[in-house]
């Protein structure tokens, strides 16, 4: 779990892409901002990652899966 | 949302924001200042008398719209958030800077691009340097730099800025006798559309900012970083948008000579630029973003707006922003220093040892 909650943009892309070089099928993060779960979303669709969203309280947990 | 319809919304906002800058010069702004958050700044915080630059001296309308519309809307969409406590005096020095590095150049990013759009060459310098600085801001980025993060702060603290620029708009409408303006004719503080005008242009550019996070710095900064263009397509169009209206409007006057509250120092234009576009880089958006987040609730872009106001002050009290003469010599001293300072702060932010 990547715990980004409390950054703002550009960092949690870039937590999100420095933890994809280790290359895994499935990461959760938490951001606390709707700029950042866009962010995320964006950066990982290219990546070639589907990403869900839930909103948990004033928390949003991103579930980044890889893309079949 | 996909991302055609996001590329879309952005570019339809963004000839929306170059149309409306470029309107209020036909209604009464400088020439290619339609918008200008460091001169707009500036002249507010002369108008305050926190400095005495006569030429300079107007409660801004546009910059009470831009945090409004931005607030009105983060409320509207359940966007209003307030937080800070992410390195509140570094980003007061950070702001400073950016102010001080604004003030070499003769505008904000977003005036760097009206400049250009009004044929004004000497911008292109301008934005060499801003993409230069936001390149050094991204090489820290990647090895680790960060201010920490935010905290939730109480709804009211999130409330007082907004609350300010309410009440900066009642001081302008009262013009009360201990406030300062610049005559008609007697310097760019001296030139404004008129009060509706320019607070219904700000509401509206807030808006959209706010609902496309727009940010002239993210544009080059995500294109470095992430080869994601969105924000960059809405940087040029607004370029392009203004840059037609200019044209149709015949303000469109392209060359090096003298161009509108402008310099021909390419050196110092350039050097200016780097320093607000590292500054920038390293707060993570440039002072229109900056306004946009303190309208949501951000209380560490208020703290950022406190450091450009302050570094506005500096600048005209201490003769350190350049005129359309050039710059001045206690203007190059403070950029150099403004630079060493903003380079200490991203080295101090970005190696040191773990906790």
């Amino acid at each position: 779990m990547i715990d980004a909650r409390g950054y703002s943009c550009p960092e949690p892309v870039l937590m999100i892409q420095a933890a994809m070089k280790t290359n895994e099928n499935c990461y959760e993060m938490m951001v606390d901002n709707r700029v950042s779960v866009e962010n995320v979303t964006r950066f990982a669709n290219h990546s070639g990652y589907m990403v869900s969203c839930e909103q948990k309280g004033n928390d949003f947990l991103l579930t980044i899966t890889k893309s079949e | 949302m996909n991302a055609k319809k996001e590329i879309i919304i952005i570019s339809i906002a963004s000839a929306i924001i170059g149309v409306l800058a470029v309107s209020l010069v036909w209604f009464g702004n400088p020439a290619n200042m339609g918008f200008c958050i460091a001169c707009f700044i500036r002249d507010t915080a002369g108008s305050l008398g926190l400095h005495r630059a006569s030429a300079t001296q107007y409660i801004r309308p546009e910059i009470v719209g831009l945090v409004l519309g931005s607030c009105l809307l983060a409320i509207g969409k359940k966007e209003f958030s307030v937080k800070g406590g992410s390195s509140p005096f570094t980003r007061f020095i950070l702001g400073f800077f950016v102010m001080i590095g604004a003030l070499m150049f003769l505008g904000c990013p977003f005036r760097m691009i009206l400049r250009i759009a009004g044929g004004d060459f000497h911008a292109l310098f301008g934005l060499a340097g801003f993409a230069v600085g936001i390149a050094v801001g991204v090489f820290f980025l990647k090895r680790g730099y960060s201010l920490k993060r935010t905290y939730k702060q109480p709804v009211s603290e999130g409330l007082i800025f907004p609350a300010i620029q309410i009440i900066f708009l009642i001081l302008l409408i009262a013009s009360p006798a201990f406030l300062f303006f610049t005559e008609a004719g007697g310097g760019p503080g001296g030139s404004h559309a008129p009060l509706l005008i320019s607070l219904g242009v700000g509401l509206i550019v807030g808006a959209l900012a706010q609902r496309t996070r727009l940010c002239m710095v993210g544009g080059i900064r995500d294109f470095i970083l992430f080869r994601e263009k969105r924000l960059l397509i809405g940087f040029g169009t607004i370029l392009l948008s203004a840059l037609i209206v200019n044209i149709a409007l015949g303000y469109f006057h392209p060359g090096f000579g003298t161009q509108p509250i402008a310099h021909n120092d390419e050196l110092w234009n350039f050097l200016g630029m780097v320093l607000t576009g590292f500054g920038s880089a390293l707060l993570g958006g440039c002072p229109l973003r900056q306004l946009v987040l303190a309208g949501e609730g951000n209380t560490d872009s208020v703290i950022t707006w406190v450091g450009l106001l302050v570094g506005a002050a500096f600048a005209h009290n201490f003769g350190l922003a350049s005129s359309g003469d050039g710059p001045t010599d206690a203007g190059k001293v403070a950029v150099i220093l403004g630079l060493v300072v903003v380079t200490a702060i991203a080295c101090a932010n970005t190696f040191k040892k773990k906790a």
